[in-house]
């Protein structure tokens, strides 16, 4: 280790760091302050985010290639640390209204965050792990935050069983394919099979035992079976900062790990993937359109979007695309990620006491209450489906058209016909806003307000002007030391 | 010496002992258990591999597992606990509160 | 050949298995039953058996099994350290340092909110 190692990691290190001073600090904030906790922790989240801008550009390894800082790793960081901030303003009133304001939400918020960061810079299936653990865990505490609130405490069990479940199938592949590789870091497993070193079977074996693991993460069909529970019994501001925080790591993992080390299997893989992605949009938003409660409904639509980005894993194997493949992958992520915060945003702006207001019938007469506020979700519920002018629509554009130069006509077909499944849910939402009559209860909050705006704003105007975000976000690809 | 094929096998057989345990047991604590013996079988492949290809690395990535494992129990001892404080109950067959 | 190493343990495990299984089958073939309801009781030195065989246990002892874990499996990487802390050097020891300080944090935050009392 030396000193340019610990550069490299500088925004890790400060959220760390931070995180950690916060606990002691904690301990002398009197109960009826810990609003300040919010206001601490987004600070020590800006200043790592100022780091990790500053630190752009360039590509270098740290800690004997176990850590890879390029652009794949700094546009990830960025994502992550502004979901960050984001799932700070959805919490901030939320929590001090549901009765469950501690300050350790923020703390594990924030060692969540670091996890997530240091999943961007990983490079080495082990250091995947610890990271994969590093957000999991704070993940299961925050679930069941609402405790004793009997949902809360149900989805952070089930959360928990079904995460330290996938987290042991990472760890048994990763072992096999130590065994198969005699490493575990990417570069290192690439230079085995490329000399002809790894033992071939065992690889494989080591490579779906980490697709499934990592699968339970971002919840692919068939390992989503936890995540409609869990995202509708954990308090609404964390099932936000899951749905884009953990599964936007998961991919980190799955873009990195598949489409650099284990390119070589494609000849297997590529069927089961193809498989997995069809099953996750078919499922997902054919079991959508029954759901009732708009937070089962998101759920369902999360499983759908996770199997729009799988869909660019087929193309692993055709190296003269990965750029297009992994960009258009990042961009979905971060049009995922802007309407989810917005869209949530809103759930938690009409959820009152004890779980009510969470039916899509509740937001019925938005559209003529609070016309702003119901133009926000009608933005988000658009992009979701991929409608322009939203980002959503050209994550899908991207998508398609990797898959389609990938030459999966077949996938793509699949894609383009559930989305437009995916409209009836999503436009029934519109609907109930402004065709039907009622007395939405809304809690209005700076904040809250404030992220629905600028997520509103952005999911139009960022789509309008998109061509640099994807330049940027296809340029980012893995660096792979020769 | 054993070939590492013999400690590969057992821990595979772990592993496949601990799967079972997660989908056909009921207890939450016992589900737990078998996710333990799961990480477990995976720490026993990596020392075996470690140890036929002479490498350290493997044994130090298990100090890492059992540390994040540690971790795991603390937090999935506690959220069990909580449950059976409001439930009476950690059958994850009854885990029902929810329905879509 | 190895294996023919292990046959007297082999003959010995067989041969104990069966002795047990005879003593046990005659003892079930001859014997007289007539089973009492007192007889079926679990045994407990004579006295009259009371309550459920499994006591709950107070809450408490969670806590201290669960802060006993984290505390206790941080050992495991003291050991590799302080076998190799002469090679390390000035590095070994300040990592060392940065690595007690995160866990006496945590004992300061187990402390401040009470996880360490009894009562």
């Amino acid at each position: 280790m030396n000193f340019s190692d610990l550069t490299t990691i500088l925004p890790l290190i400060t959220l760390v760091g931070w995180a950690i001073i916060l606990i002691l600090v904690d301990l002398f904030i009197p109960a009826q302050r810990k609003g300040i906790m919010a206001m601490l922790s987004a600070i020590g989240i800006m200043i790592s985010l100022v780091i990790a801008i500053c630190q752009f550009g360039g590509q270098t390894t740290a800690f004997s290639g176990m850590v890879v800082f390029d652009g794949f790793s700094v546009f990830l960081q960025i994502l992550f640390l502004i979901s960050g901030l984001a799932a700070i303003a959805l919490a901030y009133d939320y929590i001090k209204r549901q009765g469950i304001e501690r300050s350790e939400y923020y703390i594990l918020l924030m060692f969540s965050l670091s996890g997530m960061t240091l999943m961007a810079m990983a490079d080495d299936l082990i250091i995947i792990f610890l990271a994969l653990e590093l957000l999991s865990i704070p993940l299961y505490v925050l679930a069941g935050f609402a405790n004793p609130r009997l949902d809360s405490e149900e989805a952070a069990l089930k959360y928990f069983l079904l995460g330290s479940f996938s987290d042991a199938f990472v760890v048994f592949g990763t072992a096999l394919v130590f065994g198969a590789a005699r490493t575990t870091t990417i570069p290192g497993i690439i230079a085995a099979i490329t000399v002809g070193a790894a033992n071939l079977i065992l690889l494989m074996v080591g490579a779906a035992l980490i697709l499934i693991g990592l699968g339970f993460k971002v919840s692919i069909v068939p390992f989503h079976m936890w995540t409609p529970d869990v995202y509708q019994g954990a308090p609404s501001s964390v099932t936000a900062f899951m749905a884009v925080g953990a599964k936007t790591a998961g991919f980190a993992a799955l873009l990195r790990v598949f489409m650099a080390a284990f390119n070589t299997l494609a000849v297997d893989l590529v069927p089961v993937l193809w498989a997995l992605a069809a099953l996750t949009m078919i499922l997902g938003n054919i079991t959508a359109i029954v759901q009732g409660n708009i937070k089962r409904l998101l759920a369902y639509s999360s499983i759908a979007h996770t199997g729009y980005i799988s869909m660019v894993l087929v193309t692993i194997n055709q190296s003269r695309i990965t750029q297009h493949a992994v960009g258009a992958a990042l961009f979905y992520l971060v049009a995922y990620a802007v309407t989810s915060f917005g869209a949530w945003a809103v759930v938690i702006t009409l959820e009152h006491s004890e779980g009510k207001g969470l039916n899509v019938e509740d937001y019925a007469g938005l559209g003529r209450k609070y016309p702003a506020l119901a133009a926000a979700m009608t933005v988000f519920m658009l992009s979701f489906t991929g409608v322009p002018p939203t980002l959503g629509f050209l994550g899908k554009f991207y998508i398609f058209r990797a898959v389609l130069e990938g030459g999966y006509v077949g996938l793509a077909i699949i894609g383009v016909l559930t989305s437009l499944v995916s409209a009836y849910y999503y436009l029934r939402v519109v609907v109930v806003m402004y065709m039907r009559e009622g007395e939405p209860l809304v809690r209005k909050e700076f904040w809250l307000s404030s992220t629905i705006f600028m997520t509103a704003i952005a999911t139009v105007i960022v789509s309008i002007f998109s061509t640099p975000l994807f330049t940027w976000a296809s340029k980012g690809i893995m660096f792979i030391p020769k | 010496m054993l070939p590492v094929s013999y400690f590969i096998g057992l821990a595979a057989v772990l592993f496949a002992i601990g799967t079972l345990g997660v989908l056909i047991r009921r207890n939450a604590i016992i589900i737990f258990m078998s996710v333990e013996l799961m990480l477990n079988a995976g720490n026993l492949a990596f020392v075996s591999f470690a140890r036929a290809f002479g490498l350290l690395d493997g044994q130090i990535f298990v100090f890492f597992i059992m540390a994040m494992a540690a971790a795991e129990v603390a937090v999935g001892l506690a959220l069990i606990v909580d449950i059976f404080h409001t439930k009476q109950s950690i059958d994850i067959d009854q885990m029902n509160s929810m329905k879509g | 050949m190895a294996f023919w190493d292990y046959l007297p343990i082999a003959i010995l495990f067989v041969i104990s298995a069966g002795l047990a299984a005879i003593a046990v089958g005659l003892g079930h073939l001859f014997g007289p039953r007539k089973p009492t309801p007192k007889k079926l009781e679990p045994y407990e030195s004579g006295m009259n058996p009371f309550g459920p065989g499994t006591r709950r246990m107070p809450v408490r002892f969670y806590l201290v099994a669960v802060l006993f874990i984290l505390f206790d499996i941080e050992v495991v990487f003291f050991l590799p350290w302080a076998v190799v802390l002469k090679d390390l050097g000035i590095t070994g020891l300040v990592e060392m340092i940065v690595f007690v300080s995160i866990l006496v944090v945590g004992f300061i935050y187990a402390w401040k909110k009470g996880a360490l009392e009894w009562e």
